[in-house]
Parts: structure tokens; C-alpha cells; sequence
């Protein structure tokens, strides 16, 4: 019964504390990036090197690429668990191309060109089906993207048989190893995505729609909203950046595994959307945030490597401020 | 509320995949000599009894609504503790395991009702820090058990004929089928999934029935673990990748509703044994010799099967296209 | 006799607000107990108070002549007291005997004993006549089953006072009296009832007494036979009979020879509309009256195309047949504002500018593109406009008050220039100084030429502001009431008897 309207949320100011966290929520990941930078300036040796910034970059950017797909997926409401798989499709069908194992190549720069553009666009359309199964038969997010994680590998493996592709394309590799004025072309991208995801969200209609669709999906379709094609538009965007960070990866490794090609992608990029403060259930998002997410989790990483804590200690570091994060937001955002 | 064909749903989804499953066997059966011979039976159950114990702990949490993502990394944590503890003889290995899972649910049960975090989120978490642990105490590197105890028995042994592995998994699918169904515990872990308000106005202990799912699952997990140490003879800090996305497959496919509320643990060990047996298929489909498909056509397979199932589920339950 | 159950003195305040002053009830053994009010009034606080889901300020509650106070439902049920509630609490996939038995289960070597569960529930159920096949889940029976499967449940826990609230809503005729005759079946083994309903009905069938609530006091209690219809809505209402003064500061008269925006003929759709017809004219507002339940808002939603239609037909601008969707509606230049502000209306996150342009903002974009510059001038004019108060049109919505997240969303349709909007509920919620600035607007609006269609349960705003008032009664419409027959008497009228002549040839 809707008997009282719900006491009115009062336009005074919230109490201290609860500002307190709020403004943690708010800005607290970002105080938490510049708070390890400035520890690791003073106790690292050799932090502040180029070095140490590609090391990290390149450990981060398909995170962080692969995040922002995450995000928008999120910020509807859903989930995308088929990133990894996702990646391993592409990643084992650009080799496939450009070494003209598909289909005869006229000349090796066309089987660059469409390696770069045919693994996306493979990896967009299968994003496409999750977003599909999700609004078509209302499948639970979780479920219609275990479908792709459990089958899109499967996938992967069986066009490579399973087999390691190595290979030396350094037209293609570029992607993973090049540089733009010393930086790698792979950060480059990676800022691309974060600043044309973030004006997106901010300034575009569809941005608005996805915020409104995952902060409520009731008032969205009331107000004219297309719901369904709003989702399916995300998940597609979720599954093209996913196929592109395939790429890197691959490019990067100069050889493409199928069996590890994105292996517990979808775990880092919620990881990295959790910590950088987008609301898990939809709604509020976040891209910078993300990339500030993959940040601090790559750094902690770093730091508790280089001050020589284990690799797995990090693992139960990384556990604890996930839970931190959604906990602070949970106490500001209610 | 109620749906056009509920009666429809629940036989079909409890009785499909039991079906699907004999006819699998049949096919086999017909079709490969050996296929229910001694040696290719009692593998496949050895092989398949830890993703049973992890499925029917999956199966429990998926029932009040909630989803357990800790339970591969719960179950290499297992392996390794027992693997630790094995030079001690076979019981402290078995209950170091136990105990191993059953911490790993006890923070997911506390994060979960008492921090009031999505259970996803929270079984993400403890995935991360499980994992974390099983490699610290581990070295980074896989723990030999000891051969001098008797502990490898828990994996590799036979009793009465039968691998002590499927026993084990047996003796807990028939007390957890008790459990739901004949005790009040059980129903009540129904019902939070059903409907936890209305679990709640009828005075029923949701929390309680919330937080011992996951205690259930961790147990289980942990003593997945303990069968991966003694069937490989070491504690795998890296094994369970995968396993908990697994289960959730096997779980589904076994018609337990993913909102909650449905569920059986029958079905979820003929789900179990119907993914795993994908496998054994193709194995012995290569044996032919005809055609060779390769081992890594069963996660095409496999995910084929959930999106089936899934879809007729939605079908059934008459969900449609969101309007516009 | 001393009652079974007495409160007095209940206080009761939410953040600050207060839901019940003083208030009482008092309820004897055996006996069927009426308790209405409007929505707000307090009856649900009051009932959740009772049953250990809300704790009280101030006050006692005393049943079977002890001081009580339940931390829990379950411990209410332990002592005596179930509740039946509006929208049915069973768990819908598991079977019947469940959730007849779940809570004191019988054992057997301490396992449940079944057979012997599924005899008390067949036994339970047959006591109200039904034989039906308990080990099958409850959602694949009627709802009137389900009901009754509460009901079981609640004397199976052997329950002194049973609480129904609106236990009726989505009963038929025919299902309605198995239920009187379940209730009188109560009555008769010592059993009491709280029976909150607002079909008038209804209440003098069944109930013995009614205790009337308006504002979070009880203000009447009395023998059913003793308070007659129109006493009850008048006291619930809080109107006295003689007050039928009437300004003319109602907007938009009819303007002779405006066309009609919208005519809604026959109108079906699911269990609450049976026979809707209602229309609007141009310029013109229109209010829907009725008690709750009798089918306002799922008229009001069909007509905007968020739920589908049963039979009957619309007529849009001149246009047959009613929306498909939301979108469509918008297009045909409808604007709907939802009673449901909270559920439906605001995005909580967003900020005051895209919660007002959500729905104008594919009007605002170029090449997907906001034009950043016309929304911000759109959206400070209507936060001019409308007196608006927030900190900034980037401030979140639901971080305004009630009454300004409303004006928003009023501004949301406003801005798209509608033909029609149609208002459920606009001042639910909001305080009186916001109520009355919402009102003036939309006089002002509708005399510049918007149409309005004005769901209310606020008979006086509904008076103040509409120029024809249609009533809706079970699904029905049941009055037209034009220009000076616009009364608070004459509405109150309809909703307590219906038109006396029309009302037998459809039973």
C-alpha cells in the first residue's frame, strides 16, 4: 500500500558523517590514485621513470578498454560476462585473416585492414546477441552472458584448434607495440576510448538514455524511452571494445592463444567499474572513474610488487577495496 | 503474476534434462562400444564428483536468489590446505579443507547479509582474496599431498568398487536432497528465493536461510578442494578457474530458476553429469575416428545447451519482448 | 464483553512527518471490523504497527488484555494475530501445503513428515469448500484460491484476529462471497476480523463495526448499521455535506464547440476496468473521481499505452485506437505524470536538467548530439516558470523535495507541448503550500489551452480545478457530472451508490 508517499527526502543537508562519505565516495578513488603515486614517488625506487609508466600503462590498457564497454553494460542495469570470450574470438580470428588462412588475400595490407576491422565487428555483433537474449526473452544479464562465456572461448579454440599463433605482422602489431611520439599507441587508444565513451555519456542522447534506462527503467519507458534498443546498443558496444582489446592483446604477445586470450576479463573490468564508483545496479556511471579504477588496482599491484609483497597478497588487497568501494557507496548512495 | 503454463515449466525443467540426459546415455550406449563398460563409467564419476559437490553448494545459494562466484578459488584454497595437511593423516586433511571453505563462506555470508552487498559483488571479492590465500600458502606453486597417509584414498581410492570420490559426492547429494526437501531448513531456503518479503511477514528466518547457503556452498567447495588434492596428488592453487561459471551452467541446465525460489537437487546432479558427459562424448566420438572434433567443441556445447535451455525457460515462463 | 484488542493513544512519525496521532482501534472477540480512510490516512501504518513491522512512538496496544509489542511479524503470528495482505504474500512457485505449514512444520524422526502436512492443509481448506491439489504450487491457482490458501494459513497458525487488507481487489463477484462466507465461517469460531476495504459494498455485508481514519486519527467509530453510506464517505473524506461552496476559480470551462482531444468508449482491460468512457476537450480539465481500486490509474494507463488494451475503443485527436506504447502516446502529444513518483517518475540519479528533458531530449540532440545550449535555456525557463527550488539545475532529483521533484515532472511533459496530459495523483505526497502552486498552475495551463485529464483522490481539488468530473466506480463509469453539478456531495454521491438507475441492468 502506498500509504505514505515516503518521507520526502529533505533538501537540508545530510548529516556530517554521511557527507563525509559521500564526498569519500565521490572523490575517494581519485585520493586513492594521487595517495599511491605520492607513496610510490617516495618509497619506490625507480617510479618515476618512463619505464615504470609503460610497464603499467600497457598492463592497464585493455582493462581499461574493456572496462568502458563494462561500464555502459552496467550502467543499464546489466552485466557483460563475455568479454573474455569476446576477446579470444578476436584475437584468434586476426591472425586467421591476415595470414590469409580464411580466405585468399589480394594483397597482405587488405588482410591488415580487415583484420583489424572483421574481428571487431565479429566481436560487436556477438555483443550484440547478448544485448538480444537480454531484452528479447528478459534473460537475466548474468545468465545470457555465461552463454557466450562458456561457448565464445569454445569458439575461439575451435577455429585455432587450440593451436598458438605466432606470428610477425608489425603492420598489424601496431596496435599492441606501436608508438605516437614515444607513447604507446595502445595508451593512446585506450585515452581515445575513455574521452570519447565519457563525452558520450555526458553529452549525447544515447548516454542519457542509458542513465536513465539503468536508474529507472519503469520512469525511462513512461517517458518514451526505447528500453530495449537502448540495452542491446550498449551490450554491442560492450562486445566492439571488447573484439579491439582482443587485438591488443594479441598484437602485444606477438602470438594469439585462445585457451588465454582474455582470461578473467570480466572479472578485472568489473573489478575496475566497481572501484571506480559506477553504481553496480545501474544508473550512475562513471567512464573516467573506470579508468581510475584500473589505475589504482594495476598500482596497488605495482607497489606491493616493487616493495616485494607476493603477487597473491595483492589478490587479497584487490578483494578488500572492491568491497570497500561498493560499501562506501552503498552508505553515500541509498 | 502467475504464469500461463507454470506446471509446464516445473515438469519440463526438472524433467527435461533427466530426459536429455538418458538420451545421451542411449546415444552412447548405441552408438560406442565401452561406453558403459566399467572403466569409462567409474571415470567419468571420479572425474565429475568435485563439480558435483561445487554445483549442489551452487545450487542452494542460486535457490534463495543469490549467486556464489567463490567457489573455484574456494576450492583451490581447499586443495591446498588439505594438500598441507595431509602429512597428518587423512581425517586432518579432509576436515583442514572443510574448514578452508567453510571460512571463505562465512565472510561471503557475513558481506552479504550484514554489509548488505550484492551477492555478486561480494563472492567476486572473496574469489580475489580465496585465490590469493591458496597461493600464499602454496608458494606459487603446486602442494604435493602426502602418499605415506592414506589421503590420496579421498581421490583416487575405490570402495566397494566404486571410487571413493563418487561416494563422497553421493553421500552429499542424498543428504542434501533430505535437506531440502525434508526439512524446514530447505523450504525455507525455497521460499527466501521465492519471495523474500513475504518469507519474512510469514516469520520465516530469511537472514539465517540467506547466510547458511553460502556456508553450505563454501563447505562444499572446500571439500571439492580436498578430493582436486588427493585425485592429483597436490594442492592446485590455479585449478577452479572456471568452475563457479561452470556450476552456475550445470544448475540452470538442471531447471533450478536463476531468480530463486526453484530448484532440485536431483536435477542439478543429471545437469552435472550432462555437461560432463558432452565431454566423455566427443572423446569417444574422436575414438571413431570418422570425424575428429576436438575436445574444445564441448564448451561450444555446452554453451549451446545453456542458451537452449535458458530460452525455452523464458519461453515458458511467458516472459516477452519488453514493449518498445 | 472486554475486547480482544484495543490501541490507543498511537503515535507514529516517519523522518519527522508524523502517519498517526492518537490514534485508536479497538476490535471485540468474534467480531468483523471495519477500518477505511483515504490513502494516507493511516490505516496501513496503523495495521503494521499492530503486526510488529513498524515499531510505535507512543501509546498501548493490549490484545486478549496484554500489553503488547511484536518485533517481528513472526512473533505477531505466534501470538495470535495474522495478516492477509493487499497484494497476496505466498510464495508463488512453491506448493499450497508450504505455504499453508511453513513455520510449524510437522516432523517425523525429525524430518518433515509431508503426508501428514498435506492432510492439515487439504483439512484446512476444505472447511471453506475447497478441494483442490495442495502439493501444487500456489501460482497455478486463482487468485480467489490464493486468498483462501492465506486465510488457511493464518488459522492454521491458530489465529484470533485476522487482518485483511483489501483482501477483495482482485476477486470476482462470485469469488467475493466464498470469502464472506469464510469470514462469517471465522466469526462464528470466535475469531475476529479487520477488514480494510474501500468497496462500500463490501463493508456492509460482512462487517459488524467500522473505525473511520482520515489524517492519521481515528475520527469515527460506529455500528455498520448506524453510519450510512454517505456519512462514511463524508467522514472519510472529511467534508461536511453543507460545505458545497464553489468558486469559480475553476479553469477552463468547456468551451462550446471545442473539439475533443481524447474520447474513451467502453474501455476494458484486465480485472479493474470493466466499462471506462470518459472524454476531454480541448482547453479543458477533466477529473476522474473515484474511491481507490474503482480503476482511475489503469484506465489512465491503457489510454497512455503503458499497459494493453482489453475492448472498448479511443479516439486520439481524431485518430482511432489507443497507443501501442509509451513513445507512441508522447508522439500523439500526450504527457502522463504518474501517481507513482518514486517508482515511475524520477530518475533518482540524474540531475534536475535530464530528469525535466527526458523526455523532450530527442528534440534537443543533433546527430545524437545535446544541443547543451537550448537545453539549459529550456530548462531555467521552467525552472522560472514553475518556482522550481534547487541549488542548481545540476543538482540530483532526489535531493529535492516532494513538491519540487513533482514540479519537474511536470515540466518534463510541459516542455514538450502537449495536447493532453494526463495527471494521477499530481499533489500525492507533497505539502499544502506546494499543493495549491501546482493547482494555480495548472488552471493557468489549461487556460491557455492545454487539456488535462486529473486523477485525484483529493475531492476537493478535484472540484477547484475541473470543469466535468467523471466517476469511476468497480471498474465502471458510473457518473458524468458537468459545470454546477460539480459538486463534493454530488461526487460522493455517485461513488457511494452509483447512478440509482443504471446500476441493476449491470449487477
Amino acid at each position: 500500500m502506498a500509504e505514505i508517499a515516503a518521507p520526502a527526502p529533505s533538501p537540508t543537508r545530510p548529516k556530517l558523517a554521511l557527507d563525509g562519505r559521500a564526498f569519500l565516495s565521490r572523490w575517494g578513488a581519485l585520493l586513492a590514485l594521487v595517495g599511491l603515486i605520492a607513496f610510490n614517488l617516495a618509497f619506490t625506487p625507480n617510479f618515476a621513470t618512463w619505464q615504470t609508466l609503460n610497464v603499467n600503462l600497457t598492463q592497464v590498457c585493455a582493462i581499461v578498454i574493456v572496462g568502458v564497454g563494462m561500464t555502459l553494460v552496467i550502467a543499464t542495469g546489466g552485466i557483460d560476462l563475455s568479454v573474455g570470450a569476446l576477446m579470444a574470438i578476436a584475437g584468434a580470428l586476426a591472425p586467421l585473416i591476415f595470414m590469409g588462412k580464411l580466405f585468399p588475400l589480394p594483397h597482405p595490407m587488405v588482410g591488415v585492414a580487415l583484420a583489424f576491422v572483421l574481428p571487431v565487428l565479429a566481436a560487436g555483433a556477438l555483443g550484440w546477441f547478448n544485448g538480444w537474449l537480454v531484452t528479447r526473452f528478459r534473460i537475466q544479464p548474468i545468465v545470457a552472458t555465461l552463454v557466450l562465456f562458456i561457448a565464445g572461448r569454445g569458439i575461439a579454440q575451435v577455429m585455432t584448434n587450440g593451436n598458438l599463433q605466432v606470428f610477425k605482422a608489425p603492420e598489424f602489431q601496431f596496435i599492441g607495440l606501436g608508438r605516437v611520439f614515444g607513447i604507446p599507441f595502445q595508451a593512446v587508444l585506450m585515452v581515445i576510448v575513455v574521452a570519447a565513451a565519457a563525452w558520450m555519456l555526458r553529452r549525447t542522447l544515447f548516454g542519457r538514455q542509458i542513465l536513465a534506462v539503468g536508474g529507472n527503467e519503469r520512469a525511462a519507458r513512461l517517458a518514451g524511452i526505447p528500453v530495449g534498443a537502448v540495452k542491446r546498443r550498449a551490450y554491442l558496444i560492450s562486445g566492439l571494445l571488447a573484439g579491439v582489446a582482443g587485438l591488443i592483446v594479441i598484437a602485444r604477445n606477438s602470438a594469439a592463444d585462445a585457451n588465454l586470450v582474455g582470461l578473467g576479463m570480466e572479472l578485472d573490468a568489473i573489478a575496475a567499474v566497481a572501484v571506480g564508483g559506477t553504481l553496480l545496479t545501474g544508473g550512475r556511471a562513471t567512464i573516467v572513474g573506470t579508468l581510475v579504477g584500473a589505475l589504482i588496482i594495476q598500482l596497488v599491484r605495482y607497489t606491493l610488487l616493487a616493495n616485494g609483497v607476493p603477487d597473491a597478497a595483492a589478490l587479497i588487497v584487490k578483494a578488500g577495496i572492491i568491497v570497500l568501494a561498493v560499501w562506501l557507496q552503498r552508505q553515500s548512495h541509498r | 503474476m502467475p504464469s500461463p503454463a507454470p506446471q509446464t515449466v516445473r515438469r519440463l525443467s526438472r524433467h527435461g534434462v533427466v530426459i536429455a540426459l538418458l538420451a545421451l546415455i542411449l546415444f552412447g550406449y548405441l552408438r560406442y562400444d565401452n561406453f558403459l563398460g566399467t572403466f569409462n563409467v567409474l571415470s567419468v564419476l571420479r572425474y565429475n564428483a568435485m563439480f558435483a559437490l561445487v554445483s549442489l553448494g551452487m545450487a542452494y545459494v542460486i535457490m534463495t536468489g543469490g549467486i556464489d562466484l567463490s567457489v573455484g578459488s574456494t576450492a583451490a584454497l581447499g586443495s591446498v590446505v588439505a594438500a598441507l595437511l595431509s602429512p597428518y593423516g587423512l581425517v586432518p586433511g579432509l576436515l583442514g579443507g572443510l574448514a578452508a571453505g567453510l571460512a571463505v563462506g562465512a565472510v561471503n555470508a557475513l558481506v552479504i547479509t550484514r554489509l548488505n552487498i550484492l551477492p555478486f559483488v561480494a563472492t567476486l571479492a572473496t574469489m580475489l582474496a580465496a585465490s590469493g590465500c591458496a597461493l600464499l600458502l602454496a608458494g606459487n606453486q603446486s602442494v604435493s599431498v602426502s602418499y605415506e597417509t592414506g589421503f590420496i584414498e579421498l581421490g583416487q581410492g575405490d570402495l566397494l568398487g566404486f571410487p571413493v570420490p563418487a561416494w563422497i559426492a553421493l553421500a552429499a547429494f542424498l543428504a542434501g536432497a533430505i535437506a531440502l526437501n525434508l526439512t524446514a531448513w530447505g523450504r525455507t531456503v525455497l521460499a527466501v528465493g521465492g519471495n523474500e518479503e513475504a518469507t519474512r511477514l510469514m516469520g520465516l528466518p530469511a537472514d539465517r536461510a540467506k547466510a547458511s547457503v553460502y556456508l553450505v556452498s563454501g563447505a562444499l567447495a572446500g571439500l571439492a578442494g580436498v578430493i582436486l588434492a588427493a585425485q592429483f596428488g597436490a594442492g592446485q592453487p590455479i585449478e577452479g578457474v572456471g568452475w563457479e561459471l561452470f556450476a552456475i551452467a550445470a544448475v540452470v541446465v538442471g531447471g533450478t530458476l536463476l531468480t530463486g525460489g526453484v530448484g532440485s537437487v536431483g536435477s542439478t546432479l543429471a545437469g552435472v553429469l550432462l555437461l560432463g558427459l558432452i565431454f566423455n562424448i566427443l572423446n569417444f566420438e574422436n575414438g571413431l575416428g570418422q570425424i575428429s572434433l576436438s575436445a574444445y567443441w564441448q564448451s561450444v556445447v555446452r554453451g549451446a545447451f545453456l542458451l537452449l535451455v535458458v530460452v525455452i525457460q523464458a519461453r515458458l515462463a511467458g516472459r516477452t519482448e519488453e514493449p518498445a | 464483553m472486554s475486547p480482544l484488542l484495543s490501541m490507543r493513544g498511537i503515535d507514529k512519525r516517519f523522518a519527522g512527518t508524523p502517519a498517526l496521532t492518537g490514534a485508536s482501534l479497538e476490535v471485540a472477540p468474534g467480531e468483523v471490523h471495519a477500518l477505511i480512510g483515504q490513502n494516507g490516512a493511516g490505516k496501513s501504518t496503523l495495521i503494521k504497527i499492530l503486526t510488529g513491522y513498524h515499531a510505535k512512538d507512543a501509546g498501548e496496544v493490549l490484545f486478549n488484555g496484554r500489553p503488547i509489542a511484536f518485533a517481528s511479524p513472526g512473533e505477531a503470528q505466534r501470538a495470535g494475530i495474522s495478516t492477509i495482505y493487499q497484494e497476496i504474500n505466498l510464495v508463488p512457485y512453491r506448493s499450497v501445503t508450504e505455504n499453508i505449514c511453513l513455520g510449524r512444520e510437522t516432523r517425523r524422526f525429525g524430518l518433515l513428515d509431508w503426508r501428514a502436512m498435506h492432510e492439515e492443509a487439504r483439512a484446512l481448506l476444505a472447511r471453506f469448500g475447497i478441494a483442490i491439489d495442495v502439493r501444487r504450487p500456489v501460482m497455478t491457482y486463482p487468485t480467489a484460491v490464493q486468498q483462501m490458501v492465506a486465510i488457511g494459513r493464518a488459522i492454521g497458525f491458530k489465529a484470533r484476529l485476522v487482518v485483511m487488507d483489501e483482501p477483495t481487489s482482485s476477486l470476482d463477484e462470485r469469488e467475493v462471497a466464498v470469502l464472506f462466507d469464510v469470514i462469517r465461517g471465522l466469526k462464528e469460531t470466535g475469531v475476529s476480523v479487520i477488514f480494510v476495504s474501500h468497496k462500500l459494498d463490501e463493508l456492509y455485508a460482512v462487517c459488524d463495526r467500522v473505525t473511520i481514519m482520515r489524517d492519521g486519527r481515528t475520527v469515527r467509530v460506529g455500528a455498520m448499521g448506524e453510519v450510512s453510506r454517505l456519512d462514511l464517505v463524508t467522514t472519510m473524506l472529511g467534508r461536511e455535506l453543507e460545505r458545497t461552496l464553489h468558486d469559480d476559480a475553476r479553469g477552463g470551462p468547456a468551451r462550446a464547440g471545442a473539439g475533443a482531444v481524447i474520447e474513451v468508449r467502453g474501455l476494458s482491460a484486465g480485472p479493474r476496468v470493466r466499462d471506462v468512457s470518459f472524454d476531454v476537450r480541448e482547453g479543458e480539465i477533466v477529473g476522474l473521481a473515484g474511491l481507490l481500486g474503482a480503476g482511475r490509474t489503469e484506465s489512465a494507463r491503457v489510454v497512455f499505452g503503458a499497459d494493453p488494451m482489453g475492448g472498448g475503443t479511443v479516439r486520439l485527436s481524431g485518430r482511432d485506437g489507443a497507443p501501442a506504447s509509451p513513445a507512441d502516446a508522447i508522439r500523439a502529444g500526450l504527457g502522463f505524470v504518474s501517481e507513482d513518483r518514486k517508482l515511475e517518475g524520477i530518475v533518482p540519479g540524474l540531475s534536475v536538467r535530464e530528469n525535466l528533458t527526458l523526455a523532450l531530449m530527442p528534440q534537443l540532440t543533433r546527430a545524437g548530439v545535446v544541443d547543451e545550449g537550448r537545453t539549459r535555456a529550456i530548462v531555467d525557463r521552467f525552472i522560472e516558470r514553475l518556482r522550481i527550488k534547487c541549488a542548481s539545475p545540476e543538482q540530483p532529483i532526489r535531493e529535492l523535495s516532494g513538491g519540487n521533484q513533482q514540479k519537474v515532472l511536470l515540466a518534463r511533459w510541459l516542455c514538450m507541448n502537449p495536447r493532453l496530459l494526463i495527471l494521477d495523483e499530481p499533489t500525492r505526497g507533497i505539502d499544502v503550500g506546494a499543493k495549491a502552486e501546482i493547482l494555480n498552475l495548472v488552471r493557468g495551463l489549461s487556460r491557455e489551452g492545454l487539456s488535462v485529464l486529473m486523477i485525484s483522490s483529493e475531492l476537493e481539488e478535484v472540484v477547484e480545478a475541473a470543469a466535468r468530473v467523471f466517476v469511476l466506480r468497480d471498474g465502471r463509469t458510473v457518473a458524468e457530472l458537468d459545470g454546477d453539478a460539480v459538486t463534493e456531495p454530488a461526487i460522493m454521491a455517485a461513488m457511494a451508490h452509483g447512478p440509482e438507475s443504471a446500476e441493476a441492468g449491470h449487477g
